[in-house]
């Protein structure tokens, strides 16, 4: 091993495949090409520990450490801190969790929302994991599970009617969240197909709805769909707040997936359209079997940015009244009991948000190296 | 040459009279893109089982010839009739025609999503309606003949540009065409890899298969051609077998283009 950099040891045609040199690979060698590589590196990498240093232990002291759990009221908590107001009083959270949750979903219901959650989990599950056993049938019940938790939630037919106006706190958000990632990307789909089709009047319809969409803040779609619409309606027909909103909040993300979706169509080449053609397929069947399995895969970036931005802009239910998590910590913070523990706030809310779409945004690279089948073309 | 066909289309039988010889039938046929007039008054006729190698220079309509004969390109004069089915903007016509005329493409255009074997039996499943075990076996037993059925389960990135081409050969005979269109099926490969492609070429002509094919392969026009056509500018300019083509061209054109393709 010592001579292996002489050379001419072998005769030619027979050299054998020798290990790297040492120090190239391993944990020393990630350590030495990814952290002190170069002088401009080593500052960098200094740099960066020092700054976590000043940043991560007070935070786990003020969040953790020393973090209050128990507690009535805010002065309880001060008290039982070493320096008054210098740590987290989660105590307050607790007092408010199931609120933070349910928003105002009667308490004797609330096991509706209970095994709503249980069910979109397993209606996740079958979407997301493609080795399931027996995911075909499995896809019958996430078909049925919109309507299915749609009746659970709302209620009537044997179950007491809840209002839309009593869901709040995360189950809102939710409620939201899953309602418009699940529909706009079908819908978004159809619309990139109709703006990249050859019948001119499909074509521009699909362009006008997208570009008014993609033109108009989601707020202002939203002040619509809680004043305006009623102007538009029959006099007379009630049509849900709730309702308006999932459809609008649908629409503004299908317009956004519509174009993520266009843009992949586009990188796909004219080449498998033309042998999709010349094998004899129709034009859905080239569509579904080879056109869109592969545009969909350059779009999941995309597609994935637009659910994460949709997810968070839930959030602005609360400027049309209704009570999403935010909605419920400020009014939480209104009390006097409470007041001044924003931080505390809008940390748990931080949190439950970026856990929410720090998992898609991991799904999605998962999903990108599973569907790599090397080099494309 | 031909032979008693048993053709499906039992309701076309009279229109199958006057084309039992010719299986394509091309007549004053002219396209236009845009205001470039690519095809000037082609008139051509293929019998069954004829091998047809077509060469020219590049432009001069080549590909784009045997691209209307599947209706990837549309023409706007003169009629095109395929084994008794004209072409018409019908797209039930259309269908028909591509399921009969395989097609192999110079960057072979493998569904780069999908397995070899998947690539193989996709259109025998979803546009013939094959059970899917029947298709497989079908799709393997070509996959032999063009000797990669080892590679069935690999994608097609995995693959060499040879492995490929012979892939998409497999692909188009999945779905037991009457007819091959070859365009350039060799013009994107390495050369060590030129020669495995027409291997299975010059096997498949040998088994009878009607092939028309756009190459600057001469040697496989010598060896397995009934007969060259020349073409430039759009226009058909000469035709012959292919010894007197190559020895004793006519048109002043194809003896420059001879003198050029076979200089080195």
């Amino acid at each position: 091993m010592t001579d292996s950099t002489t050379s001419s040891h072998y005769a030619p045609g027979t050299h054998p495949d020798l290990p790297p040199p040492r120090r190239t690979t391993g944990v020393v060698g990630w350590v030495y090409k990814n952290l002190f590589s170069t002088p401009l590196n080593i500052v960098l990498t200094l740099v960066g520990v020092w700054i976590l240093y000043l940043i991560v232990p007070p935070l786990l002291d003020w969040a953790l450490l020393e973090s209050v759990w128990t507690a009535e009221n805010r002065t309880e908590c001060w008290d039982k801190m070493e320096v008054a107001e210098e740590a987290a009083c989660w105590a307050f959270i607790k007092s408010r969790l199931t609120l933070f949750i349910y928003g105002f979903y009667p308490e004797a219901e609330r096991w509706r929302v209970n095994l709503s959650f249980v069910l979109l989990i397993f209606a996740i599950l079958p979407v997301l994991y493609d080795k399931l056993p027996g995911r075909r049938h499995w896809m019958w019940y996430v078909a049925a599970f919109p309507f299915l938790v749609g009746w659970l939630l709302v209620g009537g037919l044997g179950l007491a009617p809840v209002e839309t106006s009593e869901f709040g706190g995360f189950m809102l958000t939710l409620v939201i969240g899953v309602t418009g990632i699940s529909f706009s990307l079908p819908l978004g789909i159809a619309l990139a197909l109709g703006r990249t089709s050859n019948l001119p009047a499909l074509r521009i319809l699909c362009v006008l709805f997208i570009e008014f969409i993609r033109g108009v803040p989601l707020i202002a779609l939203l002040f619509v769909a809680s004043t305006m619409l009623n102007y538009f309606l029959p006099p007379g027909t009630t049509f849900d707040l709730l309702m308006r909103v999932l459809i609008m909040v649908t629409l503004f993300a299908a317009a956004y997936i519509a174009e993520v979706v266009r843009g992949g169509l586009q990188g796909i080449p004219k080449g498998q359209v033309e042998a999709a053609d010349s094998l004899g397929l129709s034009y859905w069947k080239a569509q579904r079997l080879i056109i869109l399995p592969q545009a969909l895969k350059i779009s999941i970036p995309g597609i994935v940015n637009t659910f994460i931005g949709l997810y968070k802009d839930t959030t602005l239910v609360l400027i049309i009244g209704m009570l999403d998590p935010l909605g419920i910590g400020r009014s939480s913070l209104a009390d006097a009991q409470w007041a001044g523990l924003a931080r505390e706030v809008y940390l748990f809310i931080a949190v439950f948000f970026f856990l929410c779409c720090f998992g898609m945004s991991r799904y999605s690279l998962y999903l990108e190296r599973k569907l790599h089948t090397g080099h494309e073309r | 040459m031909a032979n008693t066909d048993q053709t499906a289309s039992a309701p076309e039988l009279d229109s199958k009279v006057d084309t039992s010889e010719s299986t394509i039938s091309i007549r004053g046929m002219h396209k236009w893109f845009g205001d470039f007039h690519v095809l000037k008054d082609i008139n051509l006729e293929v019998t069954r089982g004829e091998r047809i190698v077509i060469c020219g220079p590049s432009g001069s309509g080549k590909s784009t010839l045997i691209r209307c004969i599947n209706r990837l390109e549309e023409h706007q004069q003169g009629s095109i009739v395929v084994d008794g089915t004209e072409l018409t903007s019908d797209l039930k016509n259309i269908e028909i025609i591509r399921s009969e005329v395989g097609m192999v493409f110079q960057h072979f255009n493998l569904f780069p999503h999908l397995t070899v074997l998947e690539n193989c039996t996709l259109a025998p499943i979803w546009v013939r309606k094959m059970p899917k075990a029947e298709a497989a076996e079908v799709a393997m037993s070509y996959l032999e003949r063009v000797q990669i059925p080892e590679q069935a389960s690999k994608f097609p990135g995995q693959l060499s540009g040879g492995q490929q081409q012979r892939v998409a050969i497999a692909r188009s005979l999945c779905m037991s065409p009457r007819i091959m269109l070859f365009d350039e099926p060799t013009s994107a490969l390495d050369p060590e890899m030129i020669k495995e492609v027409l291997d299975v070429m010059v096997e498949l002509a040998e088994s009878g298969m009607t092939m028309l094919v756009v190459t600057h392969e001469m040697g496989f026009a010598t060896a397995v051609a009934n007969r060259v056509i020349f073409m430039d500018g759009g226009e058909i300019i000469e035709q012959n077998e292919p010894n007197e083509f190559f020895t004793n061209p006519q048109h002043d054109r194809t003896k420059l283009f001879l003198s050029q393709i076979l200089s080195h």
